[in-house]
């Protein structure tokens, strides 16, 4: 390997233990809809799943906003990863700096990224779901993004779960350069990882699902919905027109016709979607593959005050057992446990 | 002997001077994307023709049809036998049409993965040589899969056994170039460029404007040095002096001398070890920050949110 990869982890070994400040989210707000005019207020988009009552138009969707909906209408889902940040590897500025772009994103959005992972109970089971959101940057899939979804297959192996992965990009995101093709990459190792865990992958294209995510881990689930009228391509169709000069139909890529195509299994409609998706985990539960005990869910859930004593107990433990150990590695084991002194490495 | 070790000498400092001088000049990138895309360059069946004795072209997958603008097949390289997979530009104007200007279908991916089969079949080595503007975007091409397609592709590099090596010759731009592009080994050679977007499709989308491919081109800085630089590639392959498309017989000299060694190495390794490390190389490409936050997770939970602090001093200040 020629070199490391570019990584900022600050200060990860010496995190402080306390709740951050929680801001409240910014109230959904309401909506006329664009084909039938039908008005809907606030309440009524949530209760509906941001999906008109009158003609079944999908409106666009925030993926917190879908994580409720996804849960129930509960508030137990579990966001993880919230702590990372995209970087700018390249320096770049196209109308504007790279950097400012992402600070504007995550000022209109409440996001840190393109993409939230979480854990929640979907009908019940569990699972890790990485739900993408159009509105920050296009959903364009950057190094976070990658990383972000790679960690969320290596969480849902951790768990023994499934994963939930609800797409929504214009594809890779360009400021990153290279960088962002090699996401794709990345993606598709961390699929491989679920594949030899025997895990389950339920991906969910929502419009519109283009470029680079639909040619990576977008294309490769083991059951693959679409909501009605997304626009599913590798390339879009304002691409294709310009570069073969073809008149494409107005359905062209959309998730009814990638059915035709058999590009995916079902087109199911937001409403649907929480008991469609329940059912297939239901259908694919394996409390075998279950981890247990679930220790680092344990440690993630833990309070401050709460993780040191899981850390005395522990210390306490491996102490009990120095004596049966041999000498040269019990040495090692009570000079790791040792408490520290200022430095930390 | 001699002579190439001098031409090593003069290389690296050549790559030296690109690695080490502030960010790549405008012109730099513009330069490398047009030798890249030199229509005297050598492509893979130019090379493929010096470095086999004999080749057995495939065709066709299977499926629907021969895609042209990938050619592959199976040669026998210094004495064994190896699977090669390519993406072909023309050179004359019937040529390039046939080639599809070397943007190939699903087709052609699909072709390229009944040859990663074959490979992992007969337990022999696979060499990708990459060079393409993107996957063709066309409305058929939409129809059979593309996206599918180049993901499938991608999955089968990260899971064929066999040892692998991928060389961008050319231009590689796009998931149409990654599609054959994830193998143990990924090397570049000297003009070559690699990329998330040809600078013309860059400009288009964030300039709006097609005609402002040489900043795009700039920014998006594709050169073999920024890839070497993000580990993207493991080693730039030298060119001769000018360029690869001056001396077809020389830069497939080069680039034979450092194909064999990678085989060699990659060949001595044991097969999950390497698998592994394939896996871990990928992984890992990327660059992001990781601030410290709250708890062990930094968990959000519920209906409830955390400002992103996007001041990089006040998580490191909570110390
Ligand atoms: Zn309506």
């Amino acid at each position: 390997m020629s070199q490391n990869p570019i990584q900022v982890t600050v200060d990860r070994l010496k995190r402080i233990a306390h709740i951050p400040e929680r801001a409240p989210r910014k109230p959904a707000d309401a909506g006329t809809c664009p084909k039938c005019q039908s008005h809907f207020s606030s309440e009524e988009m949530v209760a509906n799943a941001r999906v008109c009552t009158n003609c079944a138009h999908h409106f666009a969707i925030t993926a917190r906003e879908r994580l409720d909906h996804l849960a129930g209408g509960h508030d137990e889902w579990r966001e993880i990863w919230t702590e990372l940040r995209a970087s700018d590897p390249l320096q770049f500025v196209d109308l504007e700096p790279y950097p400012d772009r992402v600070r504007k994103a995550e000022q209109s959005t409440d996001l840190g990224e393109a993409v939230v992972v979480a854990e929640l109970e979907i009908e019940g089971e569990l699972c890790v779901a990485a739900i993408m959101d159009f509105k920050f940057m296009g959903g364009s899939m950057g190094s976070v993004v990658g990383e972000k979804i790679a960690r969320g297959c290596e969480r849902a192996i951790e768990l023994g779960v499934p994963l939930v992965a609800i797409t929504s990009s214009g594809g890779a995101r360009m400021q990153e350069g290279v960088l962002a093709l090699m996401q794709m990459a990345k993606t598709v190792v961390a699929f491989e990882e679920m594949a030899d865990a025997n895990l389950p992958i339920i991906v969910v294209l929502t419009h519109p699902t283009t470029g680079g995510v639909w040619a990576s881990f977008a294309a490769l689930g083991d059951f693959t919905y679409a909501e009605p009228g997304a626009l599913i391509a590798f390339s879009g169709p304002r691409v294709i027109e310009q570069t073969t000069r073809e008149k494409l139909p107005d359905d062209f890529g959309k998730a009814e016709q990638q059915l035709l195509n058999g590009q995916i299994d079902a087109v199911v409609d937001r409403r649907d979607l929480p008991a469609r998706i329940g059912k297939v985990l239901r259908i694919c539960h394996r409390p075998d593959l279950a981890a247990q005990p679930p220790l680092a869910n344990i440690i993630s859930q833990a309070s401050g005050e709460r993780m040191g004593r899981i850390a005395d107990a522990v210390a306490e433990t491996i102490t009990q057992t120095l004596p049966k150990l041999p000498k040269k590695i019990a040495d090692r084991v009570a000079k790791a446990i040792e408490p520290r002194g200022g430095d930390d490495r | 002997m001699s002579s190439a070790k001098s031409i090593g000498g003069r290389f690296v400092k050549r790559i030296a001077d690109k690695l080490h001088t502030a960010p790549d000049a405008t012109s730099d990138s513009w330069d490398a994307i047009q030798l890249a895309r030199h229509q005297e360059r050598p492509y893979p069946l130019d090379y493929i023709g010096r470095f086999c004795d004999e080749f057995e072209e495939l065709h066709g997958d299977r499926l629907f049809r021969d895609d042209p603008a990938i050619v592959c097949g199976i040669g026998r390289y210094h004495g064994e036998p190896v699977a090669f997979i390519g993406e072909q530009k023309g050179r004359d104007t019937a040529d390039r049409q046939y080639r599809n200007f070397g943007m190939p279908g699903p087709e052609g991916y699909r072709k390229a993965m009944r040859v990663m089969n074959l490979a992992t079949k007969l337990d022999i080595p696979l060499v990708t040589l990459i060079d393409t503007p993107g996957a063709f975007p066309g409305a058929g091409a939409e129809e059979r899969g593309q996206g599918g397609a180049i993901a499938r592709s991608i999955a089968e590099m990260v899971r064929i056994q066999v040892p692998t090596v991928a060389v961008i010759i050319g231009e590689g731009s796009s998931g149409g170039a990654l599609a054959i592009g994830v193998a143990d080994r990924v090397l570049i050679m000297e003009n070559g460029t690699y990329s998330v977007i040809s600078p013309e499709g860059g400009s288009a989308i964030l300039w709006r404007d097609a005609g402002k491919a040489r900043l795009a081109a700039a920014a998006f800085r594709p050169t073999a040095a920024t890839c070497y630089r993000f580990g993207v590639v493991d080693a730039v392959v030298p060119e001769p002096e000018g360029g690869a498309h001056k001396d077809h017989d020389e830069a497939a000299r080069l680039l034979d001398q450092y194909l064999q060694r990678q085989l060699k190495e990659l060949r001595a390794m044991p097969r999950a070890d390497r698998l592994r490390q394939r896996r871990e190389r990928f992984r890992r490409l990327g660059a992001h920050k990781e601030f410290a936050i709250g708890d062990p997770s930094a968990v959000v939970s519920g209906r409830v949110d955390l400002t992103a602090p996007s001041d990089p001093s006040a998580p490191q200040a909570a110390k």
